[in-house]
């Protein structure tokens, strides 16, 4: 395959936290700033090891890249097969960096059991990569699942109040959507045997099978009901809020920043190329379960006093704006729901680093304990202003890509998802600016909150990297944007072709340059004017 | 390759042979010096399972050789499908011999008969795996069951233990009733009670009668029994809390498979053609078993009666294996046994170990703050609890990824949806005693106090291989799945 070298550089990646967590083990327990700084240093060392993945990865081809492929039960045809493309690379990387500042981010929160606590978070890394890396449906649900048990102990041990029933409600929600996968994953397996007399669970022999409409739209929902628990869609994000609200701030970082992505990336691995044809049948039907996200989301957020729950909900409405330029089915959409990703990840993980910080100080995070923080904490101030207009999509940030991007998409779709949807970006710039009135501005009405400090140097050292990224997408989005192009045309054509890709597999490397001459940062430059 | 001896041929029953002289042995060294041997027992009989696991792995040739030798005029034998159940059985047996040592030296009842009676009740079980006759089996399904009675009440002065041998007694007796009727009603419809001539009676006159379909039924009343399906399953879990743990341990994985090895042959081998008369039965005791095991499971406190109900419902998933016959289905039962031995003793020692002396620490909120109290053991038990749970990369995955395989193979897709939908709805009780473990505090001082648990190094073994058998079952399943495969019926 494309410039893979024999190295398995995805599976040392994957296994490098794994080494972490042996070597910590290894050290007594009470040896807290060691176990911390080995956390980190194995979280560093990962997203070291992931950066060649970027520079190395060949932007020409939609082809699978850095491919490991071995039998593991070869009985059954399951292989262990790892490779990435142009939209799960950002993914891979955005978990490496946000892996480890997340480890950074709970230095100091975190005192209790910390041995367990990064032990848990590195085990995350491994499942969350793993998912990402797999090319093998059984090899992707084993790390599908394998990464619940760590979040779940990350919530159930070191969380809030209420994080027992978090932890199980997370637990049990997400598993009951992807049992269910199981199971159509099973059917698509024996129907393929049928087909071809071949038993393989690879992941890319299913793209564009052609199969019976009837049978794409069971197995499609059966798929749809695990991603859409994961993403998490209206009406099947009630598990959100509790567990953001009470897992800890790097669980909320890595929960926000990454695990939902895996729905998302979910729909576009295997729903959009397995199932094409049910992919268009369903559109109006996730379509309107977006927009309805976007604003619901929106709304809810703007009702909360608490912020932790207020940047949670507002998740719910920016999955909302990937799913709806997912569905857009075109080029701009999709880009930009890959970039949104990214993005969301990035924003939102720094909102709830901003939280984290603020609840370190005052161990509140209620709203109406604060006001006029501004004054005691400037530099705070300024980088969570910073921060809010990224999440809200303000031009020249990270937001204000993919947001664009997404409408484009979704306007050239129909005209009214897009002007709903355009709703959400006036409500979330609502829901931010007032939170961020309500806690900075004004008088300091609280005795406690007059001696807060400010930023400390480690707090820095964690925001600083993602807001660096932020501005980044923002200004020049081009090279991320470039790098996925391939991908995402060559998604394309597999969902508009159907049944027809092996023709035209090989044409799709020639396909590529027309549009990549489409430069979407000439859009965001042409509207800032 | 097929063979049939008419002879008798001993080296056929070596393994039944090498386990009946140590249950002797440890009678005899029992009657010769009571306290001197006091501590050897266990070993002794330890031995004598290693003795009988070399012989079976080497009888008569390797697993690659799909041999099928009958002997004694057809009553016995000797396959790669019963050599593969007598590994499990063996597994089981030695595991619970390994917990047993530190348990009986606990509660002072070191007696040779406890280790005899395990013994007896394994040779029971592994003449139910060979047998090719339906008295031969049932034969075993006695020896196998009479020693379980004894071994239910086997702690005599704790009241709960002599009502669980008793009720254990009288259903098991009259599900024996059942089952020995079953058994005359097919002999007197076909003539016969070898299971080949069974089916081959079947087969050519095309017989269909009552009689037959009756016998069936009641077959499958007995097994139902014996296997804890629903409806037949009121006996389990009040045996199951009030056996001693190491017994509860042996009782849910060695006899149930045994009944599931004698079921699945007669019904694959003598009874094929009425699978149009069984299917239906067996599809709504599947889907009863399943859920009915799963749902009261969610509400119990006692740890030893929640998982007799997820035994019934780990039973019910066999079930769905069964009836997904053919290679999948029934490779998929020896796999997902195997799997639930492993799991499931290994979750009854660290059960045996925190339960202390007289078993009292038995309840769910007794194992508040085990993970800081003792993090090696809640790890160990937690890895049991995700893989009775049905979560990668454990072997219950596997087991679970196997049986639904097959499951769908054949079409029964619904069937793989209430089972996951089960498995989703199990999730809960087992992370029950996750968050005891890892969530919560203990309420009183006293409780937080840490016990001397007392683990033994037998004890430590038995935890170590089961987690072993559960990890690499479900990471390295490639050579358990090529061995399977070598083992599954040869149906007709």
């Amino acid at each position: 395959m494309m410039n893979s070298s024999n190295f398995p550089i995805l599976s040392v990646i994957t296994y490098l936290p794994l080494l972490g967590i042996l070597l910590i083990c290894l050290i007594d327990s009470k040896r807290h700033d060691l176990i911390r700084w080995l956390a980190f240093l194995t979280a560093v060392v990962t997203f070291l090891f992931s950066l060649p993945l970027y520079f190395m990865f060949d932007a020409n081809t939609w082809q699978m890249q850095f491919v490991e492929n071995i039998p593991w039960v070869s009985e059954f045809g399951i292989s262990y097969h790892m490779g990435i493309d142009g939209i799960s690379l950002f993914l891979v990387l955005l978990t490496t960096f946000l892996s480890a500042l997340a480890i950074l981010s709970t230095w100091s929160a975190v005192t209790e059991r910390v041995k367990g606590y990064m032990v848990a978070l590195l085990f995350l890394e491994t499942g969350m990569l793993g998912v990402f890396c797999a090319l093998d449906f059984i090899l992707f649900y084993v790390f599908w699942e394998v990464m619940l048990i760590p979040m779940y102990f990350i919530i159930g041990i070191w969380g809030g109040t209420r994080r027992i029933y978090a932890a199980v409600k997370f637990f049990i929600y997400t598993m009951s959507g992807s049992v269910l996968m199981l199971v159509a994953i099973l059917v698509l397996y024996f129907m393929y045997y049928k087909l071809t007399g071949v038993f393989t669970f690879d992941i890319l022999t299913y793209y564009n099978l052609g199969l019976p409409s009837n049978v794409q739209f069971w197995l499609f929902l059966a798929f749809f009901l695990a991603f859409a628990i994961k993403v998490p869609m209206f009406p099947f994000h009630t598990w959100l809020p509790d567990a953001h609200v009470e897992a800890p701030t790097a669980g909320s970082v890595i929960l926000a920043g990454v695990l939902l992505k895996m729905g998302t990336y979910g729909f576009l691995r295997f729903s959009l190329p397995i199932f094409p044809q049910a992919s268009v049948d369903f559109i109006p039907v996730i379509m309107c379960l977006s927009v309805i996200g976007i604003i619901y989301g929106a709304m809810v957020s703007l009702a909360q006093d608490d912020i932790k729950k207020l940047v949670a909900y507002s998740s719910v409405s920016h999955l909302g704006y990937c799913m709806l330029g997912m569905f857009a089915l075109n080029m701009e959409g999709l880009k930009g729901s890959i970039i949104q990703m990214v993005n969301h990840g990035l924003s939102t993980g720094a909102l709830f680093m901003i939280v984290g910080m603020l609840y370190e100080r005052r161990h509140t995070r209620l709203i109406s304990e604060y006001g006029g923080i501004l004054k005691v904490m400037p530099v705070f101030g300024a980088l969570f202003l910073l921060v809010a207009f990224s999440s809200m999509g303000v031009p020249g940030l990270n937001g204000f890509v993919g947001e664009l991007l997404i409408l484009i998409g979704a306007f050239k779709a129909s005209i009214w998802y897009g002007l709903l949807s355009t709703t959400g970006l006036v409500l979330g710039a609502v829901y931010l600016l007032w939170m961020y009135k309500r806690v900075m501005y004004g008088d300091i009405t609280k005795d406690e909150n007059k001696k807060l400090k400010d930023m400390t140097n480690r707090e820095y050292a964690y925001l600083l990297p993602i807001i660096l990224f932020i501005v980044w997408i923002g200004v020049y989005p081009k090279p991320f944007l470039d790098k996925m192009d391939a991908s995402v045309v060559h998604l394309l054509e597999v969902v508009n072709h159907q049944g027809s890709m092996r023709t035209d597999a090989r044409k799709n490397i020639g396909l590529n340059t027309n549009y990549a001459n489409k430069n979407p940062e000439q859009f965001a430059a042409d509207q800032r004017r | 390759m097929e063979q049939v001896m008419t002879t008798v041929n001993l080296s056929a029953v070596y393994p039944e042979i090498i386990l009946a002289l140590f249950s002797f042995i440890i009678l005899l060294m029992q009657s010769f010096n009571r306290a001197r041997f006091k501590d050897y027992y266990g070993y002794v009989s330890l031995i004598g399972v290693l003795a009988c696991i070399a012989v079976v792995f080497s009888q008569p040739s390797s697993f690659d050789m799909r041999s099928i030798e009958y002997s004694f005029n057809g009553m016995w034998v000797v396959d790669n499908y019963c050599r593969f159940f007598k590994l499990i059985f063996l597994l089981g047996t030695g595991l619970t011999i390994l917990i047993s040592i530190k348990y009986l030296e606990n509660e002072g009842m070191q007696h040779g008969e406890y280790f005899a009676l395990i013994l007896f009740a394994t040779l029971g079980m592994m003449i139910m795996a060979s047998g090719a006759e339906l008295i031969t089996i049932f034969l075993g399904i006695e020896l196998m069951s009479v020693s379980l009675y004894v071994l239910a009440g086997y702690t005599r002065t704790r009241m709960i233990s002599n009502e669980a041998a008793l009720k254990y007694f009288l259903l098991g007796s009259f599900a024996t009733g059942f089952l020995l009727y079953g058994i005359a009603l097919t002999y007197g419809s076909t003539g016969t009670s070898d299971i080949k001539a069974i089916s081959k009676f079947i087969a050519t006159t095309g017989f269909q009668s009552p009689t037959i379909i009756m016998g069936m039924a009641l077959l499958v009343i007995g097994f139902g029994f014996k296997a804890a399906l629903v409806p037949f399953h009121m006996w389990t879990p009040d045996v199951y809390e009030g056996a001693p743990a190491p017994i509860t341990a042996f009782m849910s994985a060695g006899p149930k498979a045994a009944a599931f090895a004698a079921f699945v042959r007669i019904f694959m081998e003598a009874l094929p053609s009425l699978q149009g008369q069984w299917t239906a039965i067996i599809w709504i005791m599947a889907v009863l078993t399943m859920s009915v095991g799963n749902i009261i499971a969610l509400v119990q406190d006692n740890i030893k009666r929640m998982l007799a109900y997820s035994s019934i419902a780990h039973a019910g998933y066999v079930l769905v294996a069964f009836l997904s016959a053919g290679e999948l289905g029934i490779s998929s039962i020896l796999y997902y046994m195997l799997a639930y031995t492993f799991m499931n003793i290994g979750a009854f020692a660290i059960i045996t170990v925190l339960g202390g002396r007289g078993e009292e620490k038995v309840h769910i909120q007794d194992y508040r703050g085990l993970g800081y109290r003792h993090p090696i053991a809640a790890i160990a038990m937690s890895l049991f609890l995700f893989s009775l749970a049905g979560i990668p990369p454990t072997g219950g995955f596997m087991g679970k990824f196997y049986i639904f395989s097959a499951a769908v193979k054949e079409g029964y897709v619904g069937l793989a949806i209430i089972g996951v939908i089960n498995s989703v709805v199990s999730v809960y009780y087992y992370l029950r005693i996750t968050v005891a473990m890892y969530m919560q505090d203990p309420s009183t001082t006293k409780e937080s106090e840490t016990p001397a648990l007392i683990f033994s190094p037998a004890l430590v073994v038995a935890i170590c291989i089961s987690a072993y058998g559960v990890l690499s079952l479900g990471l390295f399943p490639s050579t358990y799945v090529a061995i399977v495969k070598q083992s599954f019926l040869a149906l007709q």
